[in-house]
């Protein structure tokens, strides 16, 4: 299944087509179609296995579907932030020394004039000025994803993947880490994110993707978070209301429960 | 006192001993920071077994034993590294597989064969009076050589070792950065054989850098601190190895258990968790403490 949106050819930064990816025998995604064009802003909606994470790695070129293509526009600036959850929080680095490893190019092992200025100033801008010196277990969960995101936004990408960035954090930060990212992407930056938060995260995107080992269904909010298109994306039945424009999922078999 | 601690500094191969021991400590520690964090403290113990049997066969066929053993150990660092990241099976799996093999190898070909190199305890434990001027000079060149490859390609080493899929996408050439590192890992343990022994020279790898992740949270700082306390350990275990008579190997190990013991007893048991879990990249959760 495709997107359904007409796509500019120039406007297109990775498309991919009739993908199907897998490990040994097991296949993880089967006949991905999707493509992210300049300024998108997607999130990948799915359960545990749906294959997100394997999506965002055929997006980053660090597997090779078995069938179909991924094709990239020449050049393409992509960076990528981690889920937390698979970072050695033990590793001796500091908050400053994690966003300069953005910066391969320089040989050298210290960081010049101009790349502590701009650290500092990419620091500031995310709200963890001042916090360069610390350990990097020493943050709370909604500041180390603002580090990662201020290691990726060194690299001045077009593109920014991230992989389940609201895991772990608190709600107020949940809060401002969508105003930052809808900031980046007013600013030019595209975004693709995914995520299993249905009403905290993936009802305020502009458009999702329904993921279950193939795309179920795309579009924006009121055409995905449908009670048909959940089921099939979740195995369980869901009830979706909306408040305030915005359409708000409950767990029908929970309801029904209790 | 001072007489006695001075005496086997009057011996050319006692010279000889400390330097290198010193070398080889500081080196063993340099290169143990990356190869304990990166969840492969069990690779030192393998890979010096893997090279044992590429030592039994140049010393069968008379080939110079810094290009034999080297060829055969860099081959074995680069499968253990391939299959590591590969996902298929565990670090230490791969290296118990690949390294053992290659050890039973060595063992079967000397006693097949004959020994025609160092002797066999010698190559097992180390030994204070195996240092020729040749290995002094090997040893240094290589010091030099893993200096200039850790200085010139410091932040892609940092960054592989630290994340090594967001690593990938952000310009570091990761498969060569692990072989570069694989290749002077190899040499390392090559040059150190001769004092350290087979068996031994893991622990020149992990207890330097363990004891400097439980002094400090930073990687620079690591990375000199885990250097120095290898030396210091080399330079007094060759030491203790001449006036206790007991193999240099041992001496050198027993030093840096004993930094270890003294470290965790000054800093008590909260830094030893920092070295908890060192090489775990899964299912650590983030902390809350701010």
């Amino acid at each position: 299944m495709t997107v359904p949106r007409e796509r500019d050819a120039e406007d297109c930064l990775v498309a991919v087509q009739g993908a199907s990816f897998g490990y040994d025998a097991s296949p993880v995604l089967r006949e991905v179609s999707l493509s992210v064009r300049a300024r998108d802003f997607i999130g990948v909606v799915g359960p545990s296995g749906s294959g997100k994470t394997s999506l965002l790695r055929l997006l980053l070129g660090t597997a090779r579907p078995q069938r179909g293509t991924v094709s990239r526009q020449p050049g393409l600036a992509v960076a990528y932030v981690p889920q937390l959850e698979t970072v050695n929080w033990n590793f001796p680095v500091t908050v400053g020394e994690c966003v300069l490893m953005a910066r391969t190019e320089r040989r050298l092992p210290w960081s010049s004039r101009s790349e502590r200025v701009e650290v500092s100033s990419v620091l500031d801008r995310l709200g963890i000025g001042g916090l360069a010196g610390r350990h990097i277990r020493e943050l709370s969960g909604g500041q180390q994803q603002r580090m990662f995101i201020a290691r990726a936004l060194l690299r001045r990408p077009q593109l920014l993947l991230m992989d389940e960035p609201t895991t772990g954090v608190d709600i107020a930060s949940r809060h401002d880490m969508l105003h930052l990212l809808a900031d980046l992407n007013a600013e030019g930056m595209a975004i693709l994110l995914t995520t299993h938060d249905l009403n905290g995260v993936a009802a305020h995107l502009p458009q999702l993707v329904a993921l279950q080992r193939t795309v179920v269904a795309a579009g924006p909010p009121q055409d995905v978070i449908t009670p048909s298109v959940l089921e099939r994306t979740f195995g369980a039945p869901m009830e979706v209301l909306e408040h305030l424009g915005i359409p708000v999922v409950l767990d029908r078999s929970w309801t029904a429960s209790s | 006192m001072m007489e006695a601690v001075l005496d086997p500094f009057a011996y050319s191969f006692f010279v000889k001993g400390v330097i290198v021991a010193t070398l080889a400590g500081g080196l063993c520690g340099l290169i143990g920071v990356y190869i304990t964090l990166r969840g492969m403290s069990y690779i030192g113990h393998g890979l010096s077994h893997a090279i044992f049997g590429g030592f039994a066969a140049s010393s069968i066929i008379s080939l110079n034993y810094y290009l034999g053993a080297g060829v055969w150990g860099l081959a074995s660092a680069l499968a253990i590294n391939r299959v590591t990241r590969s996902r298929r099976i565990g670090a230490d799996a791969a290296i118990g597989v690949i390294t053992t093999a290659s050890f039973a190898l060595g063992v079967a070909l000397l006693t097949f064969f004959g020994n025609k190199g160092p002797s066999f305890d010698a190559a097992l434990f180390g030994s204070i009076i195996g240092v020729s001027a040749a290995d002094v000079w090997a040893l240094l060149a290589i010091t030099g050589f893993t200096g200039a490859v850790v200085f010139l390609h410091y932040r892609a080493l940092l960054f592989a070792t630290f994340d090594p899929d967001v690593a990938d996408v952000s310009g570091v050439r990761v498969a060569r950065t692990d072989a570069l590192l694989m290749l002077i890992l190899s040499l390392s343990i090559l040059a150190t054989l001769t004092v350290i022994g087979v068996t031994l020279v893991a622990a020149t790898l992990v207890i330097p850098a363990v004891v400097a992740r439980m002094l400090t949270q930073r990687f620079a700082r690591m990375l000199w601190l885990s250097s120095a306390i290898g030396a210091a350990c080399g330079f007094v275990g060759m030491n203790l190895s001449y006036h206790l008579d007991v193999p240099s190997g041992t001496t050198i190990v027993l030093t840096g258990a004993l930094v270890f013991g003294v470290v965790l007893l000054i800093t008590g048991g909260r830094r030893l968790q920092r070295t908890g879990r060192l090489d775990d990249h899964r299912g650590v959760a983030p902390a809350a403490t701010a």
